[in-house]
């Protein structure tokens, strides 16, 4: 089973509801897919080894001999990552989508492709309960979704499998998303939650996913603005996380709040049951 | 004119709260909210949208089944799987990179633009703004950021503007690059947690790497004032300025469920009056 933590607005607790569920169940892996700024190993702190898996993509290459200034690459290109200065074909790779069209069309065969790193998977290699993997983007470079692709060939079917995206509504967010079996939704009871909790569901309904919502932050009895909507759209409240100093203060110094906090191991395990059965329905 | 843009790499530490009060003590400044992901700007600044236009981007292949001949070279040629063994194609994974229409040999698959969100052009209280829209699931969103940029860099040219104020999305990927592109400096809020000095050491890089002035602010500070340290050595072995501290205080939070800016919401409080004395050490480092 496959569960994707997510939201539209940044800072909501993604992390926080991502690595509290995984450290409260048994048999699980997490894969964080905030491969832009991965927090996960801090609550988790997994060893990583020296080794990495690089996360590669190819650009074309020209052989200046061969091309022709003919500019069919140039005018083939929809990322606008080749461009032609004189008579040269420059390449700009950080824009690149790899998608093999230039190299195709040359006439001249005057395109090869070679490959680049623009990203890192490591993983934690002492044997903790929490099976943990991270995707890395390196810096400088614009897309996050061949990472997160690659961070996704490392998912264990036999575990309960959980994944912390980007936030957001486009596509590094939809890839993290798109082959789960639930989105987790996060937000808290502020008009810009409630407004990218909107934007949110709007791209859930759009890949057809059953989702649930957790607010954090919450303070009992101060406004309904989450929970109105919820019943509106009919998407379940799961859970709601207080909003107290000192679950903020245990999240500044990497601490999961369900190794200090009693009673909330077995909330996240009924949240987890209440998924379950929500997919299975 | 300079341009400065908001960014914090770490979600949710404070970008918006603390642009939109700093626009309310600014004058002859052009807000652009290039935060196109998750726009949040006009529920504090409620502007008055005065015009609107429909962004344009991204392309999709979209295949004629009656002149199909099920050849099969579309799903070889496709890099992004967007093709499925009954040639169907999958919106979602398609990238628009137009290969197999390039290469169907029956003409059967075209390109099609596709219409992925609105741009508005609006009047706020504090000045002109700029901001977005984009459609759920879309791509392309660090275009979208270069139009909002584009259209600002305009209006603040016509209206004869000193300062364009950019809010920016978390990350450090592509809408943030689009977001720093070209601009004067990049003022990041950051919070004292793992988690944002984490992230806050990233975006660093970023900025460091494409030469732009970064400048810092740590939001919460009394939440972990060890951390708190810890910022300030990195950003002085980094020879950034870190130009304030705002209080962790409920006021903020209250301020923004209610929709309102601090500032107004509650002069007196501690945080409030901190961004006052941000914005005065931003307009001396800036020279505004």
């Amino acid at each position: 089973m496959k569960i994707t933590v997510l939201s539209g607005k940044g800072g909501t607790g993604k992390t926080t509801v991502a690595t509290n569920l995984a450290l409260s169940l048994e048999n699980v892996q997490l894969l964080d897919a905030d491969v832009e700024e991965p927090d996960s190993y801090i609550f988790l702190k997994p060893e990583f080894g020296e080794e990495y898996e690089p996360v590669k993509r190819t650009v074309p290459v020209i052989d200046e001999d061969k091309c022709t200034a003919c500019r069919k690459c140039v005018d083939f290109c929809e990322y606008n990552a080749l461009a032609m200065m004189l008579d040269k074909v420059l390449v700009f790779p950080e824009i690149c989508h790899s998608c093999g069209g230039c190299m195709r069309i040359c006439p001249e065969k005057a395109i090869t492709e070679k490959e680049r790193e623009i990203g890192k998977i490591r993983w934690d290699e002492s044997g903790k309960e929490v099976e943990f993997w991270q995707g890395e983007l390196n810096i400088g470079e614009e897309s996050s979704v061949p990472v997160i692709e690659h961070l996704k060939k490392h998912i264990n079917d036999e575990k309960t499998v959980i994944i912390d995206a980007q936030p957001g509504t486009t596509c590094p967010t939809v890839e993290a998303a798109i082959d789960s079996d639930y989105c987790l939704l996060v937000t808290e009871p502020t008009p810009f939650g409630l407004n990218d909790l909107k934007m949110a569901v709007e791209m859930i309904k759009e890949i057809g996913k059953p989702c649930g919502v957790i607010i954090n932050r919450s303070e009992e009895g101060y406004n309904h603005i989450i929970e109105d909507y919820c019943k509106e759209e009919g998407i379940p409240v799961l859970m709601k996380i207080p909003f107290k100093r000192r679950i903020a203060e245990l999240y500044s110094v990497g601490i999961p709040f369900v190794e200090e906090l009693s009673g909330w191991k077995e909330r996240f395990q009924e949240l987890y049951t209440r998924i379950k059965e929500a997919i299975e329905k | 004119m300079k341009k400065i843009t908001v960014i914090s790499g770490k979600g949710g530490t404070g970008k918006t709260t603390v642009i939109s009060n700093m626009a309310a003590l600014a004058e002859n400044l052009v807000l652009a909210d290039c935060d196109v992901d998750a726009p949040n700007m006009h529920l504090l600044l409620k502007p008055e949208i005065t015009g609107e236009r429909i962004f344009k981007s991204g392309k999709l292949a979209v295949r004629d089944e009656s002149k199909c001949t099920e050849c099969y070279l579309c799903l070889e040629f496709c890099r992004f799987g967007a093709i499925s063994a009954n040639f169907e194609i999958n919106p979602i994974k398609c990238d628009g990179c137009g290969v197999c229409a390039a290469f169907c040999p029956a003409g059967a698959i075209v390109l099609e633009e596709q219409e992925t969100g609105y741009i508005y052009i609006s009047e706020s209280e504090f000045g002109p703004m700029i901001h977005a829209r984009l459609k759920a699931g879309a791509d392309n969103s660090g275009k979208l950021v270069s139009e909002v940029r584009k259209e600002a860099d305009k209006v603040a040219k016509e209206k004869g503007m000193e300062l364009i104020l950019i809010d920016g999305s978390p990350g450090i990927g592509c809408p943030v690059i689009a977001s720093l592109n070209g601009v004067d400096a990049a003022l990041i809020v950051t919070e004292p947690t793992r988690s944002g000095l984490s992230d806050l050491k990233r975006v660093l890089e970023v900025t460091r790497h494409f030469g732009i002035p970064a400048m810092v602010v740590t939001n919460k500070y009394d939440l972990n004032e060890g951390i708190v340290a810890e910022i300030e050595e990195y950003c002085w072995q980094m020879d950034i300025p870190v130009i304030g501290r705002i209080p962790f205080d409920p006021v903020v939070n209250q301020s923004l469920r209610d929709g309102e800016l601090l500032i107004r919401y509650r002069e007196d409080s501690k945080p409030a009056q901190a961004i006052k004395t941000i914005w005065q050490k931003f307009k001396e480092t800036m020279v505004l």
